[in-house]
Parts: structure tokens; C-alpha cells; sequence
């Protein structure tokens, strides 16, 4: 351990202190004084993370605390996109959360202590420090999932998150310590340099499969994605933007290191696996979404779908499915926000219209959000020019490039038929208002600063994505190379590995 | 004028995208938006007007080419170029722009900047879709031509846009999911997206011609469904009677002829050679089919739906009979198609406006009160039929002649029977719609004969179907030369590939 060992969490380090602090302001102040500013606190440091992930680029790539966590261009895009992510869900929370809201205060302090475990999860070399990291992320979302308590769902929504959460957890647990029975090891790389000799192998499969099934259930795939319509009705909407992309891109990045990295000799076996567990959710995903007519549950569904086009992208052979996975989740991450943002918008906190059929005339009546409804709808269906499409074209030729290629055809079949219900919301987004209709029109929210920059980050992230691919796509291919073990030189397991040089 | 050649094309593709976004930044006002519309479609007019112009016809290869890397892995090239066949496609659709526009200058008449922009955007994908010589970026505009399209027909149909948006999304949407993994396969084998590489590449059996098969089939299926041809056609008669009348002008035949002429005749001529029994079977049927449910239909929409079926499953067999005179009379079809389709619609179009019905028995005797529309149906009906010395004559008789000569006496005659049926529905279509008794919707609403505007749409379609059935020696040399090409240049580099029986040049050397 040496004194730069700090700097390789410094981003943690930031969201830690900001979380406490935020915390701590939120405690010392009295009841009745606004909390709102305390957003800005947030969403500052977690701005100071995101540029400190970045900084982190100019560290060689290595470990620290003992071989514990890893910098490296793969932790760094995940970490940037998790900063992102957690950054436009703050600005979106500054705008929409209702004024007298006492417990501002700790929704901001538990999205940024949220943030900690995700960045944490991503950047853990060492199953244990995996495990808590895991753990810091998901009690602050089972809290944010009741935020509206006030509700019958909100609470609901957090006790069913809380209890499968936990199981599931459990499962990964229980894998974690199988695969110490079986390696006498919980470091990633030692692990995979052990498993190749060990003995008893059948130990290393069950640990696997325990491991997978825990991680899958954070990433809401099928069959372990019943949590999922649920948690996202019963949670506020800018919560669920934060809820469906950051705490599953930070799991999507751990099963990358898993299967790539920790057991790629497993191929065999997890592969097939992640094949029927790819198929299986986005035809559940679409199928279910299909019949949905609240539209936060329409989008649960598809986040369970698009949890399946993603796993498609495991089908790719090496660093190709790597950045293709990694590709797709930054692409899902910004139109799923974006969506969300829109439809708190447009729907209100406390979401008075949920249905597809309240979005009738949301062009008429709001041209921007309506407009940008439509767009991000585009965008997940997977035109061209947008994100959404440069995701599935490099997941699907991933899996095409890995010989998979009927699991490519099941996909974009599966993304035709997605397409029905996103343009069933589109086109009654797009409908003239029935003016007859009786109820009480919700006034449109006014679309503050805080508000307009997460529109704006999203929107330029999913066309970025769409017409430029190229430095994303660049930076996935880079994070990808170094998903690999470092070449051993030193079997000891807690001396730090050497650094690797950049490719 | 060399600088402009090159890029040429890409102004093509982005005056329109410019207009669509200048007419999103300005506020709806008034007419504001068509009349910006108006101008980016003439200057784009004006743009493609530019090719012909410089077009040297008989040269091998693709011309205005530009070809620059756009992403590096995958590696995607933003390639562009035409050759006769996509030369006078995207005259073409730079004619039925500003026509479009036009046609809807009175029929839109609520949230015009939100019509006007995705109408813009809509031909920008048009325009993509002729000039692009890399399959993803081929496929990229294929795709996003569905998107305004879809939203258009949603937001403006006529009674029940949504449903019918939602079906045409569909049934174009989901067989494109094969083609994107057809083209994904081939690049998985090759490395390559460039249409040029890919032909040699195929040409010379560098592929397994087992699961060429599939792929070839891949990019059919989806093509077939876009022109349509029989039993994929289901789409296609409720898209006509919910999309605005500038867009239904665009959304059969042309992009779906093209697709097919160049990327699967083009990119797969054996596995085309195997299929194309098949398909002269399915067209000849589609002909016969769509002709007797025109002769039946109650709504003007469905009939000229139906219609549309039959003719540009003609078109198809002049595609797959695979022979030169077959290919020529199909690319020239479709262009007099374009023409056609664009002032029947139109005309419709007017008529709707007018009396608010597309039901063909609520009408009667117009032709007294609109002289000028009655005439310019007829003509159009004339040329849609077939007469000779309009534009319709030519491409029929060039597919049909071939048909009978080289291909299949019966299959010919049996296409040939449609022409009968052809006159027959259209005729008697002119005659429900125009003469006869005065129905009591036509006496009871006074209506207005042809604005200025929609005059200044018919006059020059009318004119064009005049010059191209007179006249087609200003448009055959390109395509015969160009058509001529492809196969030729695959023979002298692979000598297995005979498509074609040598062309006329090849034996006059």
C-alpha cells in the first residue's frame, strides 16, 4: 500500500465526502428551510467525480489496497457513465421533486451515496470488496424506490426490491464463497489463474451459476426480473431514471469482469447460459410490454427487453462483445434517462396521468417534450442516427461475429416487435387532445435550467451516440483491451499486479 | 463545376435536412413553413437537376462518387455515388418534392411546421436511399425513411392515422431485422460494407453460396414487402387511405424497385436466377390479384391501392424475367410510375379537399363543375392504362414484349390480361367519378376548379407523361448503358457469373 492508493479512488473519495456532507448540512438545518440547494451540492460533486474519473486515465493501469481495485480505461468509462448518469437524475430531481418536500436533503445524499457503490462495483477486483460495494448501492436505491411513502405503491415498490434484492444478493454471496472453497481465493486474478488447475470443478460451476443468478437479477433480466414493473411504478419517476440505468450499468460492468475476466475458461458454460437468458427477457420483456398500457410499466418491460439485446452482445467473441456491451449500456443509459426526464415531466411527480392514453396530445400541448418523447421513442426502437441503433447494431454484430447469428435474428425480430408499443406512445403523444375530455388538464411544468441541462445532456449524449459513434465506441474498445488479468509474475497473491501498460 | 461534382450529392442530402431544421427553428406562422418547404424542395430540384446534366452516360463505374470513412470499427464509409439506375431515381424524387409540397399546401392545415419538417427530413432518407454505396449507410436511410413517415400518416390520417401508421411500421420494420443481419453476416465474412467489394466479392464465390442463399433471401423479403408484392401487400391499402396525399405518392414502388434492381439483382444474380420462377409467379399473380380487387373497390384510395399493386408487380416481372429490354422497361416504369402516381394522387387529392369523401359513389358528374381536374384525370388515367404516346405505354410494352419473347409465352399473356382489367377499372373510375348524373354531394357543394397551385403541379406531370411517351430517348441511354454495365464488369472479373445473354454493345464490338 502506497500513498497514491488514494488517488485510485479518488472519484469514491469525492462522493463520499459530498454524500456527508449533504447529509450533514441537510441534518444541521431547521425544518421549513428549503433543501433545494443542496441538489446543487450534489450535483457539483458528483461533476468533481466525473472529471476525477477522467483524470484517472493518466494513472497506469493497476491496482490498489492490496490488489482490492482497479483503475483502468474499463473501470473509467463505467465510472464516467455512472457519474453521468447519477449527475442528469440530480438535475433532474432539482426540478421535479415537490418543493415542500422535507426529506430532500436525503434523497440527494442517498443518490450520491448510491453513486459510491456503483463506482465502487465497477472498479473492485476482489469478490468481497464486490459484495459491499454491491450492498452500498442497493440500500440506497431500496430507499429511494419508497421515496413517495406516502403512497400505497412506494412503499411496496421498496419491499419487494428490498426482499428479492436481498435473496439475490444472497445467491451472489453463497457464489462468492464457493468459488473460495474452490480457489482459495476471492481476488479476480487469482481466481482466474486458479481456476484452470482446480480439481474440483463442478464447485467452480455452481459458483458461477449462483453468481450469475444474482447478478442478473440486478440487471432485471428474465426469469429473475418479476421485481422490476413493480419497483418502477411504485418508485418516482426521476428515481426510476436513475433506477433502470446506473445501479445496471454497474452490474453489467461486474458480469463483464466475471464472465470475461474472472472465468473465461467457463465460455463453455455461461455462454449458453447468457444465450437463453438473452432470448428469454427480451421476448418476455416485449411480449409483457406489448399488453401494458401504464406507461411506466411499458418501460419496465423494455428495460427488460433491452437487458436482453444487451446479453446478446455476450455472444461476441473477446474484446468485441466487451465494447459492444459496453456501447449498448452507454447508449440505453442516455435515452432511458432522457425518457424518463420527459415523462416526469409530463406526467408530474405525482403522476396523475400514468396511462399511454394521458400522453394523447402531448404535442400539442408541450412541442418540446412531445418532440422529444417521440425522439427518445425513436431511439429505442433503434433507428438510425440515434443510439439506440449503433447499441443493437454492435450488440447484434457481436453476437453475429461470435457465430450467433440466430440469436441475432430472435433479437431484431424481437426489436420489430418491440416497436408496436413505442409507437403506440409515440402516436398518442402525436394524436390531436380530445378536448370533450373532462378531466382537469395537469399544467405542464415549466422546463427550469436543471431540468433543461439534463435534456440537453441526454439528448446530445443518444445522438452523439447515433452520428458519431466513433470516440464512445473508441473508448469501449479501449476499456475492453484491458479487461484482461494482468500477465503473472508474481504468484504472491497480495503484491500488487504490475501495472499494465496502456494500450 | 468538378468541385461540385463531388459533392453534389451530399448537398442533396443535406439542403432538405437544412430546410427541416430552419423550418423547426421558425415559429408556425402562417404559411411560413410551406413556403420555406416550397424553397428547399425547388433548390433541391435544382440540385438533382444538376446530374443529368453532367451524367456521362456508358461510364463504367459510379459517378459524383464521394467516399470518405465515417466510422472507423465497424468500418462504415460514407460512400455516394450514382449510376443510370439511381440517376434518374433521385430526379425523380427531387421532381415529386416540390410537388408534394404543393399538393399539400391546402390539405395541411394545422401544425404545418411539424408536416413541413418531417417532410423535408422524409426526403433527405428518400435521397439517401438512391445514392448510398455502403450497405449500413444504405441501411441507415432505409430505416429512417420509415420514421416520418410513420409519424406523418399517425398525426395527419384521415380517420384512423395511428392504426394504420402502426401497421405500415410493422409490416416494413420487422422484415428489415433480417436484412440488417443478412448485412451483418456478410461484413462478419468479408470486412467490408462497400457495395462494389461485396459484388466482386460474391461474384467470385467467396462466400458459401448455402447461406448466400439465406442472406439473398434476407434482402428480398424485405424489399418485396416495400414495392409490394403479393401477399406482402397488406399494408399498402390502408397506408393509402390514411397517409397525406404527398406522402402515399412516395411510399410504394420506387425505393422498394430500386433496393431490389441494385442490391439483390445486383449484389446476389445467382441465387436471382433461382429465385426468379418463383417471383415471375408471384408478380404475375399479384397483377391479376390487385387489378380484380381495383375492379371492386368502393373507395377511390383502395381502388388506386389495389392498382398500385398490380402495377408495380409488373414492374417486378420486368425486374426478375432477367432480361436487358425487361430491366430497361422496369427502371423506366418506374420513373413513369412516379410521374403517374404522383398527379393521380394529387388529383385525388383535389377531389378529396373539395367534396371531403373518397367513397367512388358519392360522386357523379363533376366533370361539369371541375373541367380542368376531369381533364387532367383523364389524361392520367389514359397514361396509367397504357395508351399509347403517353409514358405508361412504354415501360408496359417493354416489359411485357420481353416477358412473351424471352421469359414465358403464358406467364406473358396472363400479365397481359391485367392490361385489360387496367383500362377496365381506370375507365370506369373516370366514368363513376366524373360523368354521368350529378350526384346529390356534387350539386349540393359548390366547389372551386384547380387553384393556381395545383395547376402549377398537373400542367408539368401532364407534360413529362406526354415527353416520356413521345420522347424516351432522353432517359433510355443512361439506364440501358448503366444496366448494361454491372453484369459486364462481373464477367470480365468473374467469369461464372453470366446474368445476362452479352449485351448489345458487347456483340456490336
Amino acid at each position: 500500500m502506497n500513498p497514491t492508493d488514494s488517488l485510485r479512488l479518488l472519484p469514491e473519495i469525492i462522493l463520499t465526502v459530498t454524500g456527508v456532507i449533504v447529509m450533514l448540512i441537510d441534518a444541521s438545518l431547521r425544518p421549513g428551510v428549503a433543501r433545494r440547494p443542496l441538489g446543487w451540492v450534489a450535483a457539483i460533486g458528483t461533476t468533481a467525480a466525473l472529471w476525477a474519473s477522467l483524470w484517472q486515465l493518466r494513472l497506469p493501469t493497476g491496482t490498489a489496497y492490496f490488489g482490492t481495485v482497479e483503475t483502468s480505461p474499463f473501470t473509467v468509462f463505467f465510472h464516467v457513465l455512472i457519474c453521468g448518469i447519477v449527475l442528469v437524475a440530480l438535475l433532474l430531481a432539482l426540478d421535479t421533486l415537490p418543493e415542500d418536500s422535507h426529506h430532500q436533503g436525503e434523497y440527494y445524499a442517498l443518490v450520491v451515496f448510491g453513486a459510491v457503490g456503483m463506482c465502487l462495483l465497477t472498479g473492485a477486483v476482489e469478490l468481497l470488496v464486490v459484495f459491499i460495494a454491491l450492498e452500498i448501492s442497493s440500500i440506497s436505491t431500496y430507499v429511494l424506490a419508497g421515496y413517495r411513502k406516502q403512497t400505497g405503491t412506494g412503499p411496496e415498490a421498496a419491499i419487494k426490491y428490498f426482499l428479492l434484492g436481498s435473496f439475490a444478493t444472497a445467491f451472489l454471496l453463497y457464489g462468492i464463497a464457493l468459488i473460495f472453497g474452490a480457489t482459495g481465493s476471492t481476488q479476480v486474478y487469482e481466481i482466474a489463474r486458479r481456476v484452470p488447475t482446480v480439481e474440483n470443478h463442478s464447485l467452480v460451476v455452481a459458483s458461477l451459476v449462483l453468481m450469475l443468478i444474482g447478478i442478473l437479477f440486478k440487471v432485471s433480466a428474465a426469469p429473475f426480473h418479476v421485481w422490476t414493473p413493480d419497483v418502477y411504478e411504485g418508485a418516482p419517476s426521476p428515481v426510476v431514471a436513475l433506477l433502470s440505468t446506473a445501479p445496471k450499468a454497474a452490474a453489467f460492468a461486474l458480469l463483464l469482469r466475471v464472465v470475461y475476466e474472472m472465468l473465461p475458461t467457463l465460455r463453455p458454460i455461461w455462454s449458453p447460459l447468457l444465450w437463453v437468458v438473452a432470448v428469454l427477457s427480451m421476448t418476455v420483456g416485449n411480449l409483457a410490454a406489448l399488453r401494458q398500457q401504464n406507461v411506466k410499466r411499458m418501460l419496465a418491460y423494455s428495460s427488460i427487453a433491452h437487458a436482453g439485446y444487451l446479453l446478446a452482445a455476450f455472444a461476441g467473441l473477446g474484446s468485441s462483445g466487451i465494447s459492444a456491451a459496453a456501447f449498448y449500456i452507454a447508449a440505453y443509459a442516455a435515452m432511458n434517462v432522457g425518457i424518463f426526464a420527459v415523462i416526469t415531466l409530463a406526467s408530474g411527480y405525482d403522476e396523475q396521468l400514468p396511462m399511454v392514453a394521458d400522453f394523447r396530445g402531448l404535442l400539442y400541448r408541450s412541442p418540446l417534450l412531445g418532440g422529444l418523447l417521440i425522439f427518445f421513442l425513436i431511439s429505442l426502437v433503434g433507428i438510425p442516427f440515434t443510439g439506440g441503433f449503433f447499441g443493437k447494431f454492435y450488440a447484434f454484430s457481436a453476437a453475429v461475429g461470435g457465430g450467433a447469428i440466430a440469436l441475432a435474428i430472435i433479437g431484431l425480430l424481437n426489436s420489430g416487435l418491440a416497436s408496436a408499443y413505442y409507437l403506440r406512445l409515440a402516436f398518442s403523444a402525436a394524436q390531436r387532445p380530445d378536448d370533450e375530455d373532462g378531466r382537469a388538464r395537469l399544467p405542464l411544468p415549466q422546463v427550469g435550467i436543471a431540468v433543461g441541462a439534463a435534456l440537453l445532456f441526454t439528448v446530445g449524449a443518444t445522438l452523439s451516440l447515433g452520428i458519431a459513434p466513433g470516440n464512445a465506441l473508441r473508448a469501449a474498445e479501449t476499456a475492453a483491451h484491458t479487461l484482461q488479468v494482468p500477465l503473472d509474475d508474481n504468484s504472491a497473491p497480495d503484491v500488487t499486479p504490475p501495472p499494465q501498460p496502456q494500450p | 463545376m468538378t468541385e461540385l461534382n463531388e459533392s453534389i450529392l451530399t448537398l442533396i442530402l443535406l439542403v432538405p435536412l437544412a430546410g427541416a431544421a430552419l423550418i423547426a427553428l421558425l415559429p408556425d406562422r402562417g404559411k411560413l413553413s410551406a413556403w420555406i418547404a416550397l424553397l428547399t424542395a425547388l433548390v433541391t430540384f435544382g440540385l438533382t437537376l444538376h446530374l443529368p446534366a453532367h451524367f456521362i452516360p456508358g461510364q463504367p463505374g459510379y459517378q459524383f462518387e464521394s467516399n470518405t470513412p465515417w466510422i472507423a470499427s465497424p468500418a462504415i464509409f460514407y460512400h455516394v455515388g450514382v449510376d443510370g439506375l439511381s440517376l434518374w431515381m433521385v430526379v425523380l424524387t427531387g421532381l415529386l418534392a416540390p410537388v408534394g409540397v404543393l399538393a399539400s399546401w391546402n390539405a395541411i392545415k394545422e401544425r404545418r411546421k411539424v408536416y413541413y419538417a418531417l417532410f423535408m427530413v422524409q426526403q433527405t432518407a428518400m435521397f439517401g436511399v438512391f445514392v448510398s454505396l455502403d450497405l449500413m449507410v444504405y441501411y441507415g436511410f432505409w430505416e429512417l425513411s420509415l420514421v416520418p413517415m410513420a409519424i406523418l400518416i399517425a398525426m395527419y390520417g384521415r380517420k384512423n392515422g395511428p392504426r394504420a401508421a402502426v401497421k405500415f411500421f410493422l409490416f416494413t420494420f420487422i422484415p428489415s431485422a433480417p436484412l440488417l443481419v443478412a448485412i451483418l453476416w456478410l461484413y462478419a465474412r468479408t470486412g467490408t460494407f462497400n457495395f462494389a467489394e461485396l459484388q466482386f466479392l460474391i461474384a467470385n464465390n467467396a462466400l458459401p453460396a448455402g447461406a448466400l442463399f439465406w442472406v439473398a433471401l434476407a434482402f428480398l423479403f424485405a424489399f418485396a414487402v416495400k414495392v409490394p408484392i403479393f401477399p406482402l401487400h397488406g399494408w399498402l391499402a390502408d397506408t393509402f387511405s390514411e397517409a397525406p396525399v404527398a406522402l402515399a405518392m412516395v411510399v410504394a414502388g420506387k425505393l422498394g424497385l430500386y433496393s431490389m434492381l441494385r442490391f439483390h439483382v445486383g449484389l446476389f444474380p445467382v441465387q436471382t436466377r433461382a429465385i426468379a420462377p418463383l417471383l415471375i409467379a408471384l408478380t404475375v399473380i399479384g397483377i391479376l390479384y390487385g387489378a380484380c380487387l381495383a375492379l371492386v373497390q368502393r373507395d377511390f384510395w383502395r381502388l388506386v391501392a389495389f392498382a398500385t399493386v398490380s402495377h408495380f408487380s409488373l414492374t417486378t416481372l420486368g425486374i426478375y424475367g432477367l432480361t436487358l429490354t425487361g430491366r430497361d422497361g422496369a427502371i423506366y416504369q418506374t420513373l413513369n410510375q412516379g410521374v403517374i402516381e404522383g398527379a393521380l394522387f394529387v388529383l385525388l387529392g383535389v377531389l378529396e379537399t373539395r367534396y371531403a369523401s373518397s367513397q367512388i359513389a358519392s360522386y357523379g358528374g363533376v366533370a361539369a363543375k371541375l373541367p380542368r381536374t376531369a381533364t387532367f384525370f383523364v389524361i392520367t388515367a389514359l397514361a396509367m392504362v397504357g395508351l399509347p404516346m403517353l409514358n405508361g405505354f412504354i415501360g408496359e410494352f417493354l416489359i411485357l414484349s420481353s416477358t412473351f419473347t424471352e421469359v414465358s409465352r403464358s406467364w406473358a399473356i396472363a400479365a397481359a390480361i391485367s392490361i385489360i382489367l387496367g383500362a377496365a377499372y381506370m375507365l370506369s373510375l373516370v366514368q363513376r367519378l366524373f360523368y354521368g348524373p350529378e350526384s346529390a354531394m356534387t350539386a349540393g357543394k359548390p366547389a372551386l376548379d384547380l387553384s393556381f397551385g395545383e395547376l402549377a403541379v398537373l400542367a408539368p406531370l401532364a407534360l413529362l407523361m406526354l415527353i416520356m411517351g413521345l420522347a424516351p430517348s432522353i432517359w433510355m441511354p443512361s439506364i440501358e448503358k448503366t444496366v448494361i454495365q454491372v453484369p459486364i464488369r462481373q464477367t470480365a472479373e468473374g467469369p461464372r457469373i453470366v446474368l445476362v445473354a452479352p449485351s448489345l454493345e458487347e456483340a456490336g464490338r
